[in-house]
């Protein structure tokens, strides 16, 4: 098939169509509305499947809870305040073991914030997607067509864990247009495709219930064991990245999503300086591919993390290095976008040190003069050694 | 000694269909197990319970999933007409309920009885008002009377600080969508059987397809308004219906020839 010119948000959308999503509740908010859009003009032309536009994400997750326990492949999309109302129906849908698609098309916060991209929802979806002990499966596309790729494979993903299934995406990759190829049309599921566990009327079979409540403390442990057994399947099944130039790096870039991308074009121009530069892209956020950067993170001199947000998946970087290698970090908040340029200012900056030199006395270099974007000071094995 | 011929007998009480023979939670002369008693028999007699889905709310009710012999689940406190919403949509030949109390419609969740009306979803809504939160151990209701003294309003409710009780009958009846709108009350024997028929006519409405079909029904809590079970129905009686009048709130025309009824049907 051809490629085509598709805007990031209705591409996503049309990935959901082809992948036989049956039901869609949403409520419009900037930078996503065009998904919901694209849903409500095009759903109503397929027999059998459903467009509602919710009173609020409150009701509409909690549609996309009720269409899951009957056991249709059922999605929604919102951006981070809207995600922020959802987490209540998320946690239930978790707890209910029914599987689910949210798009999360990232804008600028706390708050209302604005409607420029970031990546300030990391925290959320990977750590604290509702309450409760569990995690949802997170995916972080680059482009329009990894947006389209991840959005097709996870409902599948959903149906097979069991869980939610979260496309982190922000307002760039949501607002741009982009050349595509659109995977193969799948219809909607059969009768006889339905799960054994779904609502569909309690004919010639015993009733089904679906709850996330058991008062017993023993019978809810076993649930969370079966969550947890079902995570662990997730994490050694489904961790996902990308490396760019890694075998020879010395410094290692780390970045998910739009920066990841971004960071692409700096690593190429850095490249082209003769500086070794490699990337690791995380794509899948949660899992997070922890074991490769701790292997990464032996053979580079230093790591750089660079992120829409003050420093998120930082935190995770930092578990996962366990002290084998600096860490730094730069980013841009608010809906500010880094430019390439910025990140190569903070790859020239790290390589011209030297490689003994602790990252703990590296960080001031340009604080002051641009006043934002101020690399993180970070423990170091010296550090931790001189603590000790 | 003679032996009893059952066959010339005719079994005319038993347990619905659609309920499960299992003891419930609710506590003793609490009408919660009674109505649950009137939804069955109605879905009994309507022969709907293998397409009948229900949607059971937070607060005392839930465990409803677990009396009902159909398909169930649980919703978030409040967002029960959401849910249902959900598998309606998707399930269009499904009959969906849901049973909620006053803290879950008529407070946390408003806004979704509000919208599931105004999209005239085709749900019928059992809505049990008993003027407390009983689950959580009798603090004041939405649909708490002026003066009632509840746990977290131990001065009695003070209607210049929290106002006065809501009207969910009166308040749904105004929305396009909800067709079929009534109070009931289970106080004594006629109420239940009016309860009864209100139940039946809510689920017809759904089978025809008509919109949301809402009964609010006025139930008793013995143990936290601290009464026992006569006073507490002697109490609906005397204080709830004369703040909660009984009576059909909303007919709309289609509706109407359900309510007609040939003499002994309840």
């Amino acid at each position: 098939m051809a490629k085509e010119l598709w805007k990031g948000n209705e591409a996503i959308a049309e990935a959901a169509l082809r992948a036989g999503v049956e039901a869609y509740f949403g409520y419009p908010i900037t930078p996503q509305t065009e998904l919901l859009e694209y849903m409500a003009r095009e759903m109503p032309k397929y027999p059998g499947r459903v467009f509602l536009q919710a009173e609020s994400e409150l009701a509409a997750v909690n549609m996309v809870y009720g269409a899951a326990c009957g056991g249709a492949r059922t999605m929604s999309s919102s951006s981070s305040p809207g995600i922020s109302l959802m987490m209540e129906g998320l946690s239930y849908i978790a707890g209910t073991e029914v599987p689910a698609v949210l798009v999360d098309v990232m804008r600028g916060g706390p708050g209302l914030g604005n409607i420029q991209p970031s990546q300030s929802d990391y925290f959320q979806m990977t750590k604290s997607l509702g309450h409760g002990d569990y995690h949802a499966l997170v995916l972080a596309p680059s482009t329009v067509q990894e947006a389209v790729d991840l959005t097709y494979e996870s409902f599948s993903l959903a149906e097979k864990y069991r869980t939610v299934v979260v496309i982190l995406a922000d307002g760039a990759i949501g607002q741009m247009m982009e050349p595509v190829e659109l995977p193969p049309w799948r219809e909607t599921m059969s009768e006889a495709e339905r799960p054994d566990w779904a609502l569909r009327g309690a004919k010639d079979r015993k009733n089904r219930i679906l709850t996330s409540l058991n008062l017993t403390p023993e019978g809810l442990e076993q649930t969370n064991l079966r969550l947890q057994a079902r995570l662990a399947k997730v994490q050694s099944n489904e961790v996902r990245w990308e490396e760019d130039l890694t075998d020879d790096a010395e410094l290692l870039l780390v970045a998910f999503g739009t920066t990841g991308r971004i960071c692409k074009s700096a690593l190429r121009a850095a490249r082209r300086a003769g500086l070794k530069v490699g990337l690791l892209r995380p794509i899948s956020l949660w899992p997070f591919p922890e074991q490769r950067l701790y292997q990464l993170a032996g053979q580079v001199q230093r790591i750089l993390v660079v992120e829409m947000n003050a420093g998120q998946m930082l935190h995770d970087v930092r578990e996962a290095v366990a002290g084998r290698a600096p860490v730094d970090f730069y980013g841009r908040t608010g809906g500010m976008v880094p430019l390439p340029d910025e990140v190569s200012e903070q790859i020239d900056r790290l390589m011209s040190l030297p490689a003994s030199q602790p990252a703990s006395l590296r960080h001031s270099t340009n604080h002051g003069d641009l006043g934002y974007g101020r690399p993180r000071q970070d423990v170091t094995e010296e550090t931790c050694h001189d603590n000790s | 000694m003679t032996t009893l011929d059952l066959s010339e007998f005719e079994v005319v009480y038993h347990r619905p269909d659609a309920l499960v023979d299992i003891t419930t939670h609710y506590c003793p002369g609490c009408t919660h197990g009674l109505i649950h008693r009137l939804i069955a028999e109605v879905i009994d007699e309507l022969g709907i319970r293998e397409r009948t889905l229900l949607v059971a709310p937070v607060g005392c009710a839930v465990f409803a999933y677990n009396y009902f012999n159909v398909d169930g689940c649980e919703a978030p406190h409040g967002r029960a007409p959401a849910m249902a919403t959900g598998l309606k949509r998707i399930q269009p030949d499904k009959i969906v309920f849901t049973y909620q109390g006053d803290g879950d419609l008529a407070a946390i969740g408003t806004n979704e009885i509000i919208h599931a009306a105004g999209r005239g979803e085709n749900l019928t809504v059992i809505f049990v008002n008993n003027a407390t939160y009983g689950m959580t151990g009798g603090q004041m209701a939405p649909t708490s009377l002026a003066g009632q003294v509840t746990t977290s309003s131990p001065y009695g409710r003070n209607v210049d600080l929290v106002g006065q009780p809501m009207h969910v009958a009166e308040l749904i009846s105004t929305i396009a969508g909800a067709v079929y709108v009534v109070r009931r009350s289970v106080h004594d024997v006629a109420n239940v059987n009016k309860t009864k028929a209100a139940i039946k006519t809510a689920f017809q409405v759904q089978m025809a397809g008509l919109g949301l079909s809402l009964v609010e029904v006025l139930s008793s809590c013995p143990t936290n308004w601290h009464m026992k079970p006569p006073e507490a129905l002697c109490w609906i009686e005397d204080a709830m219906i004369p703040v909660f009048a009984l009576g059909d709130y909303k007919v709309a025309e289609a509706v109407a020839p359900l309510t007609r009824r040939t003499r002994g049907e309840r």
